[in-house]
């Protein structure tokens, strides 16, 4: 009863309130809802909180009843352990440098693509475009075989060229910042024509500027995708010197199956970085799937 | 004159698509042809490829292998769309509440979607652990004797379903929940003066209207689903016993175990196929029930 009253009087408040969300709700039910997404963060958090914790555990502690979620001892050293039996930090590297190389260049080259689809009406222009569009329904198992093949053929296996080739364009940022440069003004264009600029000097002088938000977000994107990328790394790899971080952990936890501190370990020091990323660009990472919509 | 400046146009188009057109013709298009030639080979790499016509697609057709693995990934499409689908919109009408730390919540619940699928499955691995894992321990406090999780033939996909559903909630939270703060906040006002409940407003104005956002996320799960694979080589490789395996890792085990590189561009070109028939079907069926205001 007290809980109708409370909601009937909050309805009433609907137009005063009205703003973009409009969740009214009693206390009670406010108050189970916080509950409800306390408990629901929890079991989203709590598998990364196990990770760190199992990670910092001696292997003594590793298999006791119950679970020591602050373990005693606290072993900090199992970083080191795990340094020293698997290259991680090679791991690091590699993954790191193919990320960023790739992403660079997907970028680029994603842009300019995307400044010919938006800006230069040439013949073949529509028929060129569903082409990239339909790339992005054909599934990486499609291609993965030949891919290998022609890799082989060009003496590329294992090496970083093989590694970040396959990933240095991109349909899907090309349909993006498409889609973004096609939202820009065209008047500070038009008047750099008259002043006698080129499609280059407008590319990189206004069009490149005025995108920073889309490309930042396809950017942060592509360099996720690429970090965590797990099939192609797998196949065209095959020392460990090559391998990115998912490849060498997925390797370490086969070799180790029950050294699981010293696998968690390695896990974080792979999550690490990209947690970085998120933080510091949050908003750009959730808008950027909520508006694509695409994920890897 | 108008030849002229077209030749310049098209030069300067060139230029633009080159550094985006030749890569995706030297590593998306080419390959696509080339698997698609392959397919209608037998070639391991060592000898010469023999011309077999359509035979890898019959022998395809008629392998209990993989015919496993399709059943295999269809009881985890069964298991995890609707798992996803439903925490994702329980949570993003959850954070379409006007809430103080919304924006902690939406974070956290979209970590686990930057992660990447093997540390996931690492962790997952780790938390479904039979013996002394966490998951069983807290089933154990409430008197459940858990299962033996990925160890199980009959658990192992189970337990990828679970880590699936958790690393991706979030994802269907975002894109719900932009569908949601879409829907203008007066069609709400006009069912409360009409006295409406709130299950009505949601099953009459909610869902409909959300519809769109559902179609989208749904297409793009179930795409992804067909194509399930990091997960599973981390969590169980396919087994035990091959209990869990899936298409595409058949057609990885295929072309990078038995090098049957022929065989497995055959099975891909399968798999492609069902992807794009599925997804005709769903648009097909999309007028029934998707509601484009």
């Amino acid at each position: 009863m007290p809980r109708d009253a409370a909601s009937g009087t909050e309805d009433l408040a609907v137009p005063v309130h009205s703003g973009r969300r409009r969740g009214i709700l009693s206390l009670g039910s406010r108050g189970l809802l916080y509950a409800a997404l306390l408990v629901g963060a929890g079991v989203m958090l709590f598998p990364f909180v196990w990770m760190v914790s199992t990670s910092l555990t001696s292997d003594g502690q590793l298999f006791v009843t119950p679970p020591q979620l602050i373990p005693s001892p606290v072993q900090p050293d199992n970083y080191g352990r795990v340094a020293d039996l698997y290259p991680i930090l090679t791991f690091l590297r590699n993954s790191l440098l193919v990320a960023l190389v790739s992403t660079s260049f997907q970028v680029l080259s994603s842009a300019m693509a995307a400044y010919a689809f938006a800006r230069l009406r040439f013949r073949g222009a529509d028929g060129l475009f569903l082409v990239y569009l339909a790339t992005l329904m054909v599934p990486l198992p499609v291609i993965i075989a030949p891919l290998f093949i022609e890799m082989r053929y060009l003496g590329l296996i294992n090496s970083y060229p093989g590694l970040i080739l396959p990933g240095v364009a991109s349909a899907f940022g090309t349909f993006l910042l498409r889609q973004a440069f096609l939202t820009l003004p065209r008047e500070l264009e038009e008047a750099a024509f008259v002043d006698g600029a080129s499609h280059w000097t407008v590319f990189w002088r206004i069009v490149m500027p005025l995108s920073k938000p889309a490309l930042a977000t396809f950017g942060i994107f592509a360099f996720m995708a690429s970090w965590n990328s797990f099939l192609w790394p797998l196949v065209i790899t095959n020392s460990l010197d090559m391998m990115t971080l998912p490849v060498g952990l997925s390797n370490l936890q086969g070799q180790y199956t029950t050294a699981w501190n010293l696998v968690m370990a390695g896990s974080t020091i792979s999550v690490i970085p990209i947690l970085f990323v998120y933080l510091a660009a949050q908003r750009y990472v959730i808008q950027g799937f909520a508006t694509s919509g695409i994920k890897g | 004159m108008v030849g002229e400046r077209g030749r310049r146009k098209a030069a300067t188009a060139i230029l633009f698509l080159a550094p985006s057109l030749v890569p995706m013709t030297l590593f998306m298009l080419g390959p696509m042809a080339g698997s698609l030639g392959l397919s209608l080979f037998r070639w391991d790499l060592l000898r010469p490829p023999k011309f077999i016509g359509l035979a890898n697609f019959t022998n395809a057709l008629a392998d209990p292998a993989l015919q496993e693995a399709v059943g295999h990934t269809l009881f985890f499409i069964v298991g995890y769309l609707p798992l996803v689908y439903v925490g994702g919109l329980l949570l993003a009408l959850a954070l379409n509440q006007r809430l103080r730390g919304l924006a902690f919540f939406r974070a956290a619940y979209f970590l686990p979607v930057i992660t990447s699928w093997v540390v996931v499955a690492i962790m997952w691995r780790w938390l479904l652990n039979p013996g002394t894992g966490m998951v069983n321990f807290a089933l154990g406090l409430v008197g459940i004797q858990g299962p033996g999780w990925w160890t199980d033939p009959t658990w192992a996909m189970p337990s990828i379903i679970i880590a699936s559903a958790w690393k991706d909630l979030g994802y269907v939270m975002v894109i719900l929940l932009a569908g949601l703060q879409s829907i203008p906040p007066e069609y709400y006002e006009a069912a409360s003066v009409d006295g409406a409940s709130r299950w009505t407003r949601f099953r009459h104005i909610t869902l409909p209207l959300l519809s769109p956002a559902s179609f989208f996320v749904l297409m793009i799960s179930l795409i992804n689903s067909f194509q399930v694979f990091d997960q599973v080589q981390v969590m169980t490789a396919g087994g035990p016993a091959g209990a869990s395996t899936v298409v595409v890792q058949q057609i990885y085990v295929d072309a990078f175990r038995y090098s049957q590189m022929g065989y497995a561009s055959a099975v891909s070109w399968l798999l492609f196929v069902a992807i794009l028939a599925v997804t005709a079907v769903q648009f097909r069926l999309q007028k029934r029930w998707v509601n484009y205001a």
